[in-house]
């Protein structure tokens, strides 16, 4: 079922679409820096990638991720797994995929794996695009460090595979989300929105600092922790919790969407 | 051995009754039609039947084997083939492409070789390869027929299958599940098209308020009641020899003629023995037998009241 949610997903506008808009930012992010020479930072919040990028190509795919990692990246993980269950409902296929039968177990699990691999996909696609068009622009020199020492080829791609793997686990953990409002809603749409909501109530939250205590169980609390891939040596405390946390988050959401399936009464 | 059996099954929303104590038993083999107004509780029966909907009390049986609603699906479904309402279908894959996602999402493998058979068997061939988005109604219910068809089952739970047909399309379809039914599948099919559950159904139930009012085959449905129309020369005088007959109703026809109700155990030559005997000339003697639908009104009417 997960290889025939992949060719189903391969035949949909949408995918490609989705490809297409994401591709285009660190295309849109290095000609807009080409375009004006004279500026290369961004806001206060946004991370520090965005100083360092006119000097490096090996930076332009983390400023588009950093970039996207706000809301995009959120919207995309939440507009895949937000279908699963409840754009089975909508087209009236979840019924037949029952009496198929598949599992309703089978069914949460395969959905669940095939989102979170469309979205790493996504993730990767942005990086290797981010990389290309970013080294056509600058070059692919030694990559310098936010602690100042410098990084080979080998080394800052390697890392850079990393932390869009570290990305992932955080949409990841947003897809399970997603994948239980799925079980909730005959509408895919719905199921969406909630989803993305959350992520962006999340970070919401995370930046009033008079609500720090409950920061550590929000699910964007961790997201930008790749960052401290780029230090020298790599700080790893963080991105260790945030792994924890996104794999709670994930086992968490994924078991509850298994429960209310396995117990609920398909009338779609 | 039954294919498809329920026990006591019963579905309850709140204080709302849909299905209630329902026992049901179809033999391997039979073409059964489940008949009922809408709202009678038919598709909820059937979304018990196929683990979909979890009963409130009670139990369904498919092939012997219990029909359970949970974390992993009832493995006696891979030899089961439905169509449960409408056909649900990915509008931007092709009908080939339906099919083949269906098959390989789960149940048996050998599925697979037998896509082209469905498609040539429902008359989609043709069609296989445009999008299920361009298809029309009746197309999307063909393919929802081959989907049901696809696992080769051994019984086969239809929910309105010529729905949105035409009538040649529906004539097909019957004559379709005649022959599977002929070939020893069981098929189970609701409907609330009389006549044509009439024409290709061995057995036939009826479903009203979540309760079966009434079950046998369509001749034992329509027995009760059965009309003789009598043409004779003399009306009068036959209808004096008639009326002297026990278990006999007369009433005036149309055009002269007699309508003539019969008690149990009446045979309508026993009628006309009787009016030869008493020189009176009868030239046409016709049963005409309530159609399922007025026997179908007046269960429904009975059991409302």
């Amino acid at each position: 079922m997960f290889w025939v949610e992949l060719f189903k997903a391969a035949r949909r506008w949408r995918t490609w679409l989705l490809g297409a808009a994401l591709g285009g930012i660190p295309i849109i992010l290095v000609i807009s820096l080409l375009l004006s020479p004279g500026s290369g930072s961004s806001g206060e919040d946004g991370p520090p990638f965005y100083e360092l990028i006119v000097r490096n190509g090996f930076f332009t795919p983390l400023a588009a991720l950093g970039a996207l990692q706000v809301f995009l990246l959120p919207l995309d993980a939440s507009l895949l797994s937000g279908d699963a269950v409840a754009g089975e409902a909508a087209t009236g296929t979840l019924r037949y995929l029952l009496v198929r039968p598949v599992g309703r177990l089978r069914l949460i699990l395969s959905k669940y794996a095939a989102a979170v691999v469309l979205i790493t996909l996504l993730i990767l696609w942005v990086t290797i695009v981010g990389l290309v068009a970013g080294g056509a622009a600058y070059g692919w020199g030694p990559m310098p460090t936010l602690s100042g020492s410098t990084l080979s080829p080998g080394a800052a791609l390697l890392r850079i595979g990393a932390a869009a793997c570290y990305i992932a686990t955080g949409m990841g953990a947003l897809a399970a989300v997603g994948v239980f409002a799925s079980t909730l809603s005959d509408s895919a749409p719905g199921a969406s929105v909630a989803t993305v909501a959350l992520a962006i109530v999340s970070q919401i939250l995370e930046s009033l600092s008079a609500l720090a205590p409950i920061h550590t169980f929000l699910i964007s609390e961790r997201w930008l922790a790749f960052v401290d891939l780029f230090r020298d040596p790599i700080v790893w405390g963080e991105m260790a919790e945030g792994l924890v946390a996104h794999a709670l988050y994930a086992a968490v959401f994924v078991a509850l969407a298994g429960a209310i399936l396995a117990h609920k009464d398909v009338m779609s | 051995m039954n294919a498809l059996a329920t026990h006591g099954l019963s579905k309850s929303y709140g204080d709302q009754t849909v299905v209630a104590e329902l026992d049901l038993a179809v033999p391997k083999g039979t073409l059964y039609g489940f008949l009922g107004p809408n709202g009678a509780g038919k598709t909820t029966t059937i979304r018990m039947l196929l683990g979909l909907v979890k009963p409130s009390a009670g139990r369904a049986e498919l092939l012997g084997q219990d029909v359970n609603v949970g974390a992993s699906a009832p493995g006696v479904l891979d030899k089961v083939g439905a169509l449960i309402e409408e056909p649900g279908l990915w509008p931007y894959l092709s009908g080939r492409s339906n099919l083949l996602c269906m098959a390989r999402s789960g149940g048996k493998d050998e599925r697979l070789g037998r896509i082209d058979e469905v498609l040539e068997l429902v008359g989609l061939s043709c069609a296989a390869s445009k999008r299920v988005k361009a298809y029309s109604q009746g197309m999307r219910q063909r393919l929802g027929i081959a989907l049901a068809l696809l696992g080769s089952p051994e019984v086969l739970v239809l929910d309105e299958p010529t729905n949105g047909l035409d009538p040649p399309g529906m004539r097909e379809i019957r004559g379709l599940l005649r022959r599977l039914s002929d070939d020893g599948v069981t098929v189970f099919v609701s409907s609330h098209l009389l006549f044509e559950v009439e024409a290709m159904c061995d057995r036939v139930g009826v479903l009203a308020g979540g309760r079966l009012i009434a079950e046998g085959t369509p001749s034992e449905l329509r027995a009760p009641g059965e009309h003789l129309r009598i043409e004779v020369d003399d009306a009068a005088r036959a209808g004096g020899v008639l009326a002297a007959l026990r278990g006999v109703e007369v009433e005036a026809g149309d055009e002269g003629s007699l309508r003539v109700t019969l008690g149990d155990g009446l045979d309508p030559s026993e009628v006309n023995r009787k009016l030869v005997e008493a020189g009176i000339a009868v030239r046409a003697l016709v049963p005409e037998r309530r159609s399922l639908e007025e026997v179908f009104m007046a269960l429904i009417e009975g059991s409302n009241s």
